[in-house]
């Protein structure tokens, strides 16, 4: 594989199949924190032992296939153009501290995109598995697999009474934070979600709206995550994340079906309007293009837009930030030319499902 | 929802911490959680700082309490292998590497406590190969307690299944050690 493959789609791979509850649930993520023992963690350790790990890795695991997770690209991250660093953030295949804090760091990412391993980042190996929907034990049953697979020749640093030492206090024990995405309008259009937030908070989980800089939930996706990591297993803390989610889901979908029965008129005209915009607009804000996504996105789940696939959301979403269009025009590019570009490459990938 | 901390922009990030025993919500937009220290970094999702801060206040308290006694300690908390200190532990909220988690074991079970909802100890997988030892210790441990519950019912024909179970294993134990 080799990084072009993966600057050149917005859209990852696996995201193409339909998971279970994919009308409401985007996608399920399992992140793992991992150590090698004998090295101090990135923050304190020597330059010279992170390019050893780092070079490991290279050795051991490039073009490497396990499972279904075939051919992993080797990507040092200081390889990297800013444009492109931005591009793989966006697609959620390396996080932003990664992005950032570039030394002797790398990404090792399978051909599917639907495993990234992160080297060198506040721990030294941060294992991220997708499965598209709401699939959370079964990406748990692959990110253990993955796991087990990585500690053959890894010796993890792990202690009897705390589990996998990581880095920051926050993490230790399962090293693990499972998350899953959710597309809510219903709930948001309804101010329900506003009521629902601190009930979930308080069974210790974490709410966070994506997209967004500085605004509120764009496209009204969510995320919702475990807070804790030490003194549960990771099939408790899955299995109480997914009753908050299968709550959620059954509450969206009453939500929907409800704001059908009351005003379809309303909704079919707010929709429709949506598209149009997406259609027709020659100059769009990531504000505005996320907002009649999201109305686009429920008007295809509703069955009243059929041309058009599911996937346009998250493919749109994510082509539509301002890396994946810069890295596009192959230049910087101001607000305003982002603006434009934007509106044109929303009306050509729309063109492109008639 | 508008941000707790701005009041202007939306709120994007929420969830509960603990303070003094007593859970609070926190909705903050993505610039305040950023400024106002609210998360290390955004793609985690919540807070470290806060949390700690709380904590690390609360020490203070005690230390002038206590006098001289508790601040000599927290000097002579050093990890021999990353040079990290307690103070510095404290100052980044991070780790430097293992080891650290021995050298200050004596004073993370209130940090943990804070951080995970109460729990101090680890209750989930063990790795696969390096845990080898204790994957046979914690089945070790299970057949032990089955054991016991056994003779105490005067089920002894079962218990005497269990125990060469017992013994089954403890031999493959000494079998790997010694191969
Ligand atoms: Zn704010
Ligand atoms: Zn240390």
């Amino acid at each position: 594989m080799t990084l072009q493959h993966f600057m050149n789609e917005a859209i990852s791979p696996w995201m193409r199949e339909e998971g279970p509850d994919s009308d409401i649930v985007l996608s399920s993520r399992i992140r793992l924190a991992r150590n090698f023992s004998d090295v101090s963690y990135p923050i304190l350790a020597d330059l010279e032992k992170l390019e050893d790990i780092q070079s490991f890795f290279k050795e051991e695991y490039e073009h490497q296939t396990f499972q279904d997770y075939e051919d992993f690209a080797f990507i040092p991250i200081n390889d990297l153009t800013s444009t492109e660093k931005r591009v793989l953030v966006e697609k959620h295949l390396i996080s932003p501290h990664l992005a950032k804090n570039s030394q002797a760091a790398a990404a090792m990412i399978s051909k599917n995109e639907q495993v990234s391993v992160m080297v060198n980042e506040e721990d030294h190996i941060r294992i991220q598995l997708y499965f598209p929907g709401f699939q959370l034990n079964k990406a748990l049953e692959k990110a253990f697999e993955f796991d087990d697979w990585l500690e053959e020749k890894i010796d993890y640093a792990f202690d009897e009474t705390r589990g996998y030492l990581t880095s920051c206090p926050t993490n230790v024990g399962t090293g693990m934070r499972a998350s899953v995405m959710m597309h809510l309008p219903a709930l948001t259009m309804t101010k329900q979600i506003n009521r629902m937030i601190p009930a979930i908070n308080q069974l210790g989980l974490v709410v966070r709206g994506i997209y967004g800089e500085g605004s509120e939930a764009l496209g009204n996706i969510f995320q919702i995550s475990n807070q804790i990591t030490l003194g549960k297993s990771e099939e408790d803390i899955i299995d109480d994340l997914q009753s908050v989610v299968r709550q959620l889901i059954e509450h969206e979908r009453k939500a929907r079906s409800r704001i059908m029965e009351q005003s379809s008129i309303k909704l079919e005209d707010r929709i429709f309007r949506s598209y149009g915009v997406l259609k027709y607009s020659r100059i769009i804000e990531s504000k505005e293009a996320a907002r009649c996504l999201s109305n686009v996105r429920l008007g295809i789940d509703f069955g009243l837009i059929q041309d058009v696939s599911r996937n346009i959301l998250n493919e749109l979403m994510v082509l539509t930030q301002p890396g994946f269009l810069q890295q596009y025009a192959k230049k910087t590019l101001s607000a305003n030319e982002r603006d434009v570009l934007r509106a044109s490459l929303i009306r050509e990938r729309l063109q492109l499902e008639k | 929802m508008n941000c707790q901390e701005c009041q202007e922009r939306p709120a994007t990030l929420h969830f509960t911490q603990v303070i003094n025993g007593n859970k609070t919500e926190v909705h903050v937009c993505e610039v305040c959680a950023k400024t106002k220290g609210y998360m290390a970094y955004p793609e985690e999702g919540y807070s470290l700082h806060n949390l700690l801060s709380g904590l690390f206040n609360f020490e203070s308290v005690k230390k002038e309490n206590q006098q001289g006694k508790t601040y000599k300690q927290m000097q002579e908390l050093q990890c021999p292998k990353c040079d990290m200190t307690f103070s510095e532990f404290k100052r980044i909220g991070k780790f430097g590497c293992a080891e650290c988690y021995e050298t200050f074991s004596s004073r993370l079970d209130p940090i943990f406590r804070r951080v995970h909802s109460g729990n101090t100890k680890h209750f989930g997988k063990i790795p696969k190969r390096k845990g080898g030892d204790l994957h046979t210790k914690k089945q070790l441990d299970s057949y032990k307690a089955e054991l016991q519950s056994l003779i105490e019912t005067e089920a002894f024909e079962e218990a005497a299944q269990v125990r060469d179970k017992i013994k089954a294993l403890e031999n493959q134990k000494g079998d790997s050690k010694g191969g």
